[in-house]
């Protein structure tokens, strides 16, 4: 997911000499190509996120396109109050690129995870947040984000994502994607975790609960229309996100089912507990350590169904 | 303009600022008449600005880092012509476009929404590298309080600055040695702040902040070193040139009563109303 962000950030600065790039120390060996061709318009700004922000901001006042990347926890908490006041406040127009989402860092522990940021860049007034499940969605996402005017926060994995769509997979911004058809459940997804989504849905489909699978790349602005439409015609919703459940996007959802919705529906986030994400190990343990394993999953997708089945 | 006239017109600006924080009821007195002549200075003397021309991509930079000197700049901005004066009358009413703190999308002249501290510095320092990426001539100033430079995001600008050789970028410090609650000295000083600045990369001028000569002729020497920051550490008084108020912290946010007022009137040259 990262390379493709990077591949597609290389080709865009070729095409607009307004891009710059702005580093925290980070993207060794990533960016050498980019660095080759476009030297005068990479900087990096070292161990010093608030800086980085502040500097962006002061650049997209002078009509460059910059675009900041680091890892998403320091990006978006160190920099917050500069991503709030000098870019959302102002208007500005700069590219938030945080890495490392979830807990992808799967060995480096909490103080590298990004388990909050999506609750952080969604209270920010202006700020258009994209979160991608493969690289072929990062790629397109990079290009809307540098198409967009006013402020991105694009929300990347690592490298070594496996990949979901295909390279004719066209992406539209602010529109929920339907991967899955199903009546039973809805489940909500967005991000890397969407990959342990599919293998539920498959195993729910082989024991008889048919799944409609909703990836929800933009996560503000939110595509309200797909989440209603979900919500009505399956009235069971779980939403799997690996963030926090605390204002993240089950949160979002949850908003917009109870305002835009009149009849019952069975709703469920799923994420981290109002814990930071525990222990060390591979991606898939960690995903196993916190719940967010297909088999979970499965589980709760269960526990949905058959409450809904209860109201009946 | 001849120095002369600039005393004049930081005279006018002192009494302007009054009225309009008297006016308005309330607002960042004594912040404000520290920076008066720096203002004055720059705008009338140093700044290659057009009000007529506000987006001039070419156009010198200010930004006032220490946004709760805001009525300072638009008394200033006004003195110049980027907003009438009639304006300034509005400040303190609803549906003005003067806010306590400086706001860059409505008012032309406005580089930067200041009021959060420590903000300022790296917004011009990223108004200075575009400047250098673009090949231009413009030069960015900022304006930044002597508290301010308690925040640590001012001296990762410090640092990152000097690296970018920066001479298209200055910094005014307005060492007023107040700041909210007590002299910085009793919270936490910031001494040696010249040898500070200059062992992080920057070229450092002193001077009496209320001299207009002395900071006409600082401010015309800019940059003082090729390939380094400039940094003016001006000495000032809080609440200069109203007597009760001058080095008296309670007046960083204070409106005056009209027994104060009448005092001040006198001093200003005022009529009091």
């Amino acid at each position: 997911m990262r390379n493709a962000f990077v591949e597609a950030l290389y080709d865009i600065a070729g095409k607009d000499q307004r891009v710059v790039t702005l580093v925290g120390d980070n993207g060794a060996i990533v960016f050498d190509r980019y660095r080759e061709s476009y030297p005068e318009r990479f900087i990096n700004c070292g161990i010093a996120e608030a800086n980085m922000i502040g500097v962006a901001a002061g650049m997209a006042a002078c009509g460059k396109i910059p675009f900041t990347y680091t890892i998403a926890n320091f990006l978006t908490q160190r920099a917050f109050e500069q991503i709030r006041n000098d870019i959302c406040l102002q208007k500005m127009n700069v590219k938030l690129v945080g890495i490392g989402v979830g807990f992808v860092y799967s060995d480096l522990g909490p103080t590298h995870h990004g388990t909050e940021d999506i609750a952080l860049m969604r209270a920010l007034p202006g700020m258009t947040i994209i979160s991608p499940a493969d690289p072929v969605e990062a790629q397109k996402a990079t290009w809307t984000a540098a198409e967009l005017e006013g402020p991105v926060y694009l929300r990347l994995a690592t490298s070594r994502t496996p990949r979901i769509y295909d390279d004719d997979y066209e992406f539209e911004f602010g529109r929920g994607v339907v991967l899955r058809e199903g009546g039973d459940v809805t489940i909500i997804s967005t991000g890397n975790i969407l990959h342990e989504v599919i293998k539920a849905a498959e195993q729910l489909k082989r024991e008889g609960i048919s799944i409609r699978l909703v990836n929800i790349h933009t996560i503000k602005p939110l595509d309200e229309e797909i989440i209603l439409e979900s919500a009505q015609k399956t009235r069971a919703v779980l939403t799997v996100e690996e963030h926090t459940i605390a204002g993240g996007l089950g949160s979002a959802v949850a908003e917009v089912i109870l305002e835009g919705q009149n009849e019952a529906i069975q709703f469920q986030r799923m994420g981290l507990p109002g814990a930071f994400a525990q222990g060390y190990g591979s991606y898939d343990e960690m995903k196993e350590m916190n719940g967010l394993g297909w088999q979970d999953i499965c589980s709760q997708a269960k526990r949905l169904y058959e409450k809904k089945l209860q109201l009946v | 303009m001849r120095n002369e006239e600039l005393q004049n017109k930081a005279r006018q600006l002192r009494q302007t600022i009054f009225k309009v924080i008297c006016e308005g009821q309330g607002g960042h007195i004594a912040g404000c008449m520290s920076v008066v002549e720096i203002l004055t200075v720059l705008y009338h003397r140093i700044l290659r600005v057009d009000p007529t021309k506000p987006e001039d991509p070419d156009r010198d930079r200010f930004i006032l880092s220490k946004g709760h000197a805001s009525v300072a700049w638009y008394a200033i901005l006004a003195q110049k012509g980027f907003i009438d004066e009639e304006e300034l009358a509005t400040y303190g009413q609803g549906g003005t476009r003067l806010g306590g703190h400086p706001d860059k999308l409505k008012l032309p002249g406005v580089e930067a929404s200041t009021g959060a501290l420590g903000h300022g510095l790296a917004f011009g320092m990223g108004m200075a590298v575009a400047g250098k990426m673009d090949g231009k001539d413009y030069h960015t100033y900022v304006l930044v309080g002597d508290g301010e430079c308690q925040e640590g995001s001012v001296w990762e600008a410090a640092m990152f600055a000097p690296q970018h050789k920066l001479d298209n970028l200055t910094v005014i410090i307005d060492y007023n040695k107040l700041q909210a609650l007590d002299r910085l000295d009793k919270i936490v000083g910031l001494e040696p702040l010249v040898e500070k600045w200059e062992s992080f990369g920057w070229e450092v001028h002193e001077v009496n902040g209320h001299d207009v000569a002395e900071l006409a002729e600082t401010l015309s020497e800019i940059p003082y070193v090729v390939n380094k920051p400039s940094l003016i550490v001006a000495h000032t008084i809080k609440g200069k040139g109203i007597s009760f108020m001058e080095n008296v912290p309670i007046w960083h946010y204070r409106l005056p009563n009209d027994e104060e007022m009448k005092v001040a009137c006198e001093q200003l040259q005022i009529e009091f109303k």
